[in-house]
């Protein structure tokens, strides 16, 4: 009997999950690195609680867009080394919903688990505990987005042998307006003032990558593994 | 009656004209044995049958329907397996099958050790792949290609790494799949023969 799309989806979602804690060190390096990161910015500033929280949005924005850089080049690379992605495509299934499955695990491996752990690396930056749950939405509709966006220049860099600095270079520019708009709505959660303005814009680059973003990385991934 | 009909093919790779015109077709229990020097196009020939490289020119169609318009319906029917197996080094060779099986279709527990026991993978089914040499890996490949249940088989160079006894088990189950009325187009360096099957050849040219 043949088996549906989102039976396939849920497959490939739970492969790429299983595959991951087999490996482990996927997991934990981006969140290492996004704490390491964020830690080192009060060493090297004066640690008045006063200045650090006011540089709080900028540092964890920085710290996450990197870390989920870090991640990123993983997304497509093993299954295309492997040729697990020609099996893909050739599977009389929709690719784009099989890559839509591998974004979507890459996301609640590295974006979910970085949003969960911000609010701690918060508190060393002097925010209060009310200020959570809007940097806690921010980090997670602005992930979402880094990961699908993230999800075509991981396509397009297939086919390059060093593809690290490329991904980050074609990425970065792409993700400016999250920064812009997630740093905002972090700013505005730590001093007490409504972020309804920026989160809403978050949301809605969270929607536009969701419907465009799966249809470019395919075409994308298609041309990588020719 | 052809199933698969492929017509006068034309594919570049980079500005090298790799495939100049190839023509072939097959019907239920045919096997066609693609050779050819290095470099003469057997690989980038089965790759364009299946879609996986941009066509120039010329058609693939399978039961009348054309591959651009409609490249589910011959996905749907196709196994193609590569030079490498499409299998990951962290999963078991059960899980492994039982995933690349999944995408595909509805595939139970009994059925797959049932496939592995028909390869010859039984005693290794529960060990993470890497730990697997190439020619068993290649014999979980097999099991996969069983499990798929389709009628046209697309293979590039099956023998590769299998022993004696492997290369004896191919050929079972390559006459099996032809006397069930199925499809093979194979790449291969020496021709297989095929008890009982007579097998067409198709020569492509030498590197241009």
């Amino acid at each position: 009997m043949r088996v549906g799309w989102p039976r396939a989806v849920l497959l490939v979602l739970r492969r790429d999950l299983v595959l991951a804690f087999r490996r482990g060190g996927e997991v934990v390096q981006p969140l290492a690195f996004f704490a390491v990161v964020s830690t080192l910015f009060p060493l090297a500033l004066t640690p008045e609680m006063s200045r650090l929280r006011d540089i709080a949005p900028g540092v964890l924005w920085v710290a996450a867009l990197l870390s989920s850089l870090l991640a990123l080049e993983h997304l497509f690379r093993d299954d295309a080394q492997d040729r697990t992605l020609e099996q893909f495509a050739v599977s009389g299934q929709p690719l784009t919903a099989l890559l839509l499955a591998k974004t979507m695990a890459h996301w609640l491996l590295t974006g979910l688990p970085l949003a969960l752990i911000a609010p701690l690396v918060a508190v060393a930056y002097g925010v209060t505990l009310e200020a959570m749950p809007g940097i806690w939405l921010a980090l997670v509709l602005g992930t979402i987005t880094l990961s699908l966006v993230g999800a075509i220049g991981a396509g397009l860099t297939l086919g390059a042998r060093r593809s690290g600095v490329l991904l980050s270079l074609l990425t970065l520019p792409l993700v400016i307006p999250i920064v812009i708009f997630g740093a905002r709505a972090t700013e505005l959660a730590i001093q007490g003032e409504t972020y309804a303005g920026p989160m809403y814009l978050l949301a809605a680059l969270a929607v536009l990558s969701l419907t465009l973003a799966p249809l470019a990385a395919t075409v994308a991934v298609r041309i990588g593994i020719e | 009656m052809n199933l698969l009909d492929v017509e006068s093919l034309h594919v570049f790779r980079g500005r090298r004209h790799v495939l100049r015109g190839v023509s072939l077709a097959l019907g239920a229990g045919d096997c066609l044995q693609v050779t050819g020097p290095n470099g003469a196009g057997k690989t980038t020939l089965l790759r364009a049958v299946v879609g996986l490289c941009e066509v120039e020119q010329g058609t693939v169609r399978w039961r009348g329907a054309d591959l651009r318009r409609d490249p589910q319906a011959l996905h749907r029917e196709t196994a193609y397996l590569g030079h490498e197996v499409p299998l990951k080094g962290d999963l078991t060779a059960r899980e492994n099958l039982a995933f690349a099986v999944g995408l595909r279709r509805r595939v139970d527990r009994p059925a797959l050790d049932r496939a592995l026991e028909q390869v010859g993978a039984e005693r290794f089914a529960g060990q993470p792949l890497r730990s697997l040499s190439a020619g068993q890996r290649r014999r979980v490949g097999l099991a996969a290609l069983l499990l798929f249940a389709v009628p046209l088989w697309l293979l590039d160079e099956p023998t590769t790494n299998l022993d004696a006894s492997g290369q004896r088990l191919l050929m079972r189950l390559l006459a099996a799949h032809l006397a069930a009325g199925g499809l093979v187009l194979a790449a291969v360096h020496h021709p297989l023969s095929i008890e009982g099957h007579e097998t067409r050849r198709l020569e492509l040219g030498g590197a241009a």
